[in-house]
C-alpha cells in the first residue's frame, strides 16, 4: 500500500511546460493603488467619462470593504500597494490594426502555448481573443464573426465602438459591490473580452480568449461581458496560463454573462495558471467572479470548468435564473496538488417559475492540497416548481490532501425539489491493481482511473477543449516515470 | 508451464503460504481447494503479483522464467490472467475502452498492431455470446452497478479477450446462483485448450460439476496437504473439511 502511494506521489508532481517568460519591452505602472493609478489607467485608455467614473465610484466602494475570510483557503494578507496595475507590451501602444502588425515576439509566445493567431494555423472554426498582461493584443476572425452580426472584441474596444452596450450590461450581472474582488476589479480592470450575439444568431465559431500573465508584481484584472440577445445562441472558452515565479500574482477578474429569451450560453474554462512549486512557493491567486443572468424564458447557462491551475482558487460561477422554464448548469472538475489550495462551487439563484439546475463537481485532491467544493442552491418564493439536482464527488490521491463538501440549500417555495448526492472516494490500491493485472501500466492506470471519474463533466466540453482537459490532467498527474 | 517450488509468502507479516509445490503442465486444469484462511486467495494474488503480497522464500518459473522478478502488468501481458473474487468498479470508464486498453497493452508487448475500433467491435461480439451477454454490457462503466453474475461473467468476458496462457481463478463461483454458475463455467470450458493452463481456486466441489479438473490440490494451513484426480473433490464433499485439517496436523 505504501509504496503505491508513493508511486501515486510521484507521477502527480507536475510538469508546468507553460512556465516561461517572453523577454518584451513592457510599459508599466509603478506599484500602488490610488485614484491617481485609476484615472491614469483610464487616461491610457482613453475612456469615456463614464466609464471613468464607474472606476472612480468602484474604489471608493472597495476602500470601504473587507477582504472576504469565510473560504477554506490560508494565504498572507495581499499588499495592494506593491502590485503594479497595467502593464501592457510597448509593442501594443500604437495599437495594431490587423494580425500582421502584431508583435512577432507574442505571436511566438502564443505559439509556444499552442494557440497560433495566424488565422491559416489555427483550429477552424475557433476565433480568438489574445490577452497579454493587461491588453488584448490580437482577435482574431473578427470580420467573418462581423457578417454574422456578432460582435467579438478586446473590451476596450466595446467601451469605445459600443458604449451603449456597455453601459446597459455592465454591473448588471456582478454589481460593483458584490464582493471585495469584484470592486477592485471594477476600479481597476485593464482588458478581456466582450461578445454580443445578435437576436436569433448561431454564433457560427467557438469563441475563446486565451490569458497569458507574463510581467512580474503585476495583477491581471480583467473583464468578460457576453450578452446573447434572445433566441440566440454562443459556445465561449477560456484559457489561461502564467509564468513560474516565487513570488504570488493576482489575477482577478469578472464575468458577466446575459442571456435573453430563448438563448444559450455555454462557458468553458480550462484553467491553468502556475500552481507554484512542490513546496507550495509562488502561484498565482485566482479570485475570480462569475455569474450569469438568464433574463428571458427559456434561457439557459451552462458553466463547465476543469481547474489545474492557481496556488489559490477561489470561484463560484453562478446562474440566477430570473426567466421562466430557464436552465443552469454547472460542471467542474478542480484538481489540487502539493499545496495548492481551492474553494471552488457555484451558486443558483431560482426566481422564476420551472426552473431547473444542475450541479455536477468533481474534486481531486493530491500532494497536501486541500479541496473544497461550496455551493448555494437558493429558491426564492416566487419559484414555482424549481428543480435542482446537485453532485460532489471527491476522489484523494493521497493521505495528507483534503476534500471538503459546503453545500447550502434555501428554500422558500414548498414546490421545490432539491437532490443533493455526495460521495469521497480514495483512488484504490484495488482499482490499481485491477487495471495492472490486465496489463496496463501504473501511469495509464491513475490517468484512466481519473479521467473515468471526471467523465461527466469533459463531455460537457466542446471537443477541443475536452481533450486538451484530459492531456492537462494527465501532465498533472505525470511524474518523471522511473 | 508454471512451476512452484517451496513457495512461502506473508501478508501484513503474517506467514500464509508455507512451502508451496506445485507443478503445472500445459492445457492442464488444477483445481485448489482448502478451507477458508487456508491460503488459496494468497495464492492466486501472489501469482499475479499484488502489493502487499510477499515472497518470504522458494520460486515461481513460468515459461521458464523467474515469474518473481516482474511486475503485474508485465506478468499480464505475459499470458498471466486473474480472474477476481471481487471485481472492481472502476466509475466513468465504459468496459469497451476498459477492455480495448489491456488487449492493445497485450499487444503492443507482443510486438503486434492495436486493434482499431471496428476490429475490435468485431471481436468483442463473438465472444460476448460465449458469455451470454448483451452488446450494451459494453458502454456500461466497467463494473459498476454489475449484479454479482455480471461481474463474473465480465471476468470470463476479459480473459476470453485477452487469451490467457495461464488462466487463475479466484473463487469464481462465490456469488454465483446455478444458472450463473452455468453460464460461468461453460464460458471457461470453451477457453479450454491445450496452450491454456489454468488454476480453478475454490470452496465448494459445485463448481468442479461444471469445470472439471485434470488434478485437484487440497490447500490446509498454507501447504498442500493432497493431490488427487477430480474424485478427491467428492471425496472432500463427502468428509468435509475438517478431514484435510486432521491431515495437515499429522503432516
Amino acid at each position: 500500500m505504501s509504496s503505491t502511494a508513493s508511486e501515486i506521489d510521484r507521477r502527480i508532481s507536475r510538469d508546468y511546460k507553460e512556465g516561461f517568460v517572453t523577454d518584451i519591452e513592457a510599459e508599466t505602472l509603478p506599484p500602488g493603488l490610488d485614484e491617481g493609478v485609476i484615472n491614469k489607467l483610464s487616461d491610457i485608455k482613453d475612456e469615456p467619462d463614464f466609464m471613468r467614473e464607474w472606476r472612480l465610484a468602484a474604489y471608493q466602494q472597495w476602500l470601504e470593504m473587507k477582504n472576504p475570510e469565510w473560504a477554506h483557503v490560508n494565504y498572507e494578507p495581499i499588499d495592494y500597494q506593491s502590485i503594479s496595475y497595467y502593464s501592457a507590451p510597448k509593442s501594443d501602444a500604437d495599437k495594431p490594426k490587423s494580425l500582421d502588425e502584431v508583435d512577432p515576439k507574442l505571436l511566438e509566445t502564443y505559439d509556444k502555448l499552442g494557440i497560433p493567431l495566424i488565422e491559416q494555423q489555427m483550429l477552424a472554426g475557433v476565433a480568438v481573443d489574445a490577452v497579454f498582461d493587461s491588453v488584448s493584443v490580437a482577435t482574431t476572425f473578427k470580420d467573418t464573426l462581423a457578417k454574422a452580426g456578432v460582435i467579438f472584441c478586446s473590451f476596450s474596444e466595446a467601451v469605445k465602438e459600443h458604449p451603449e452596450l456597455i453601459k446597459k450590461y455592465l454591473g448588471s450581472v456582478v454589481p460593483v459591490a458584490d464582493n471585495y474582488y469584484a470592486a477592485l476589479n471594477s476600479a481597476v480592470f485593464t482588458d478581456g473580452s466582450f461578445v454580443y450575439i445578435p437576436k436569433g444568431v448561431r454564433c457560427p465559431m467557438e469563441l475563446s480568449t486565451y490569458f497569458r500573465i507574463n510581467a512580474s508584481n503585476t495583477g491581471q484584472f480583467e473583464r468578460t461581458l457576453i450578452i446573447a440577445d434572445e433566441g440566440s445562441y454562443v459556445s465561449y472558452n477560456e484559457g489561461c496560463t502564467a509564468p513560474m515565479r516565487d513570488e504570488n500574482q493576482l489575477h482577478a477578474a469578472v464575468v458577466e454573462l446575459v442571456a435573453m429569451g430563448d438563448a444559450e450560453i455555454k462557458y468553458s474554462t480550462v484553467q491553468n495558471w502556475y500552481p507554484g512549486d512542490e513546496n507550495g512557493k509562488g502561484g498565482i491567486y485566482n479570485f475570480v467572479t462569475k455569474r450569469g443572468a438568464c433574463r428571458g424564458n427559456n434561457a439557459k447557462i451552462s458553466w463547465t470548468q476543469v481547474e489545474t491551475g492557481s496556488a489559490i482558487t477561489w470561484k463560484y460561477p453562478s446562474v440566477i435564473l430570473e426567466g421562466d422554464n430557464s436552465v443552469g448548469e454547472f460542471y467542474s472538475v478542480a484538481l489540487t496538488n502539493n499545496y495548492q489550495q481551492a474553494d471552488t462551487g457555484t451558486k443558483m439563484i431560482h426566481v422564476g417559475k420551472n426552473t431547473s439546475s444542475t450541479i455536477i463537481s468533481k474534486g481531486i485532491s493530491a500532494g497536501k492540497a486541500h479541496n473544497a467544493y461550496r455551493g448555494l442552491v437558493r429558491v426564492t418564493p416566487g419559484a414555482d416548481n424549481a428543480r435542482n439536482y446537485t453532485q460532489c464527488d471527491s476522489l484523494l490521491m493521497s493521505d495528507e490532501c483534503g476534500a471538503h463538501t459546503f453545500p447550502y440549500v434555501e428554500v422558500k417555495n414548498p414546490t421545490a425539489k432539491v437532490e443533493h448526492e455526495a460521495t469521497t472516494s480514495k483512488i484504490g490500491e484495488d482499482q490499481l491493481f485491477y487495471c495492472k493485472q490486465r496489463g496496463l501500466d501504473e501511469e495509464d492506470a491513475v490517468n484512466l482511473i481519473v479521467n473515468g471519474f471526471c467523465k461527466e463533466v469533459f463531455n460537457e466540453l466542446p471537443m477541443e477543449f475536452a481533450v486538451e482537459a484530459q492531456k492537462l490532467l494527465e501532465i498533472s498527474l505525470e511524474g518523471s516515470v522511473g | 508451464m508454471l512451476s512452484i517450488k517451496n513457495l512461502s509468502a506473508d501478508v501484513d507479516g503474517k506467514p500464509i503460504l508455507k512451502g508451496i509445490n506445485l507443478e503445472i503442465g500445459s492445457g492442464e486444469v488444477h483445481a485448489i481447494m482448502g478451507p477458508n484462511g487456508s491460503g488459496k486467495s494468497t495464492l492466486a494474488n501472489v501469482i499475479a503479483g499484488r502489493d502487499g503480497y510477499e515472497v518470504t522464500g522458494g520460486s515461481v518459473t513460468y515459461a521458464g522464467n523467474d515469474l518473481l522478478e516482474l511486475e503485474p502488468e508485465e506478468r499480464a501481458r505475459d499470458g498471466i490472467f486473474l480472474a477476481f473474487q471481487y471485481p472492481v468498479e472502476i466509475p466513468g470508464v465504459s468496459n469497451v475502452y476498459f477492455l480495448k486498453a489491456a488487449v492493445n497493452a497485450a499487444r503492443k508487448h507482443r510486438g503486434e498492431e492495436e486493434l482499431d475500433a471496428m476490429d475490435f467491435l468485431k471481436l468483442i461480439r463473438t465472444k460476448l455470446k460465449l458469455v451470454e451477454m448483451k452488446e450494451e454490457f459494453m458502454h456500461r462503466a466497467v463494473n459498476e452497478g454489475f449484479s454479482g453474475g455480471e461481474k463474473k461473467r465480465n471476468e470470463i468476458l476479459q480473459m476470453a479477450m485477452l487469451e490467457p496462457t495461464l488462466a487463475v481463478l479466484d473463487e469464481t463461483d462465490s456469488g454465483l446462483d446455478i444458472d450463473a454458475l452455468k453460464v460461468v463455467a461453460g464460458g471457461v470450458n470453451a477457453l479450454r485448450s491445450k496452450d491454456r493452463s489454468m488454476i480453478v481456486v475454490t470452496h465448494y466441489q459445485r463448481l468442479l460439476d461444471y469445470i472439471v479438473p485434470d488434478h485437484v490440490h487440497v490447500l490446509s494451513g498454507g501447504k498442500i496437504v493432497k493431490s488427487g484426480d477430480k474424485n478427491l473433490a467428492l471425496e472432500l464433499e463427502r468428509e468435509g473439511y475438517g478431514w484435510v485439517e486432521q491431515l495437515a496436523q499429522a503432516g
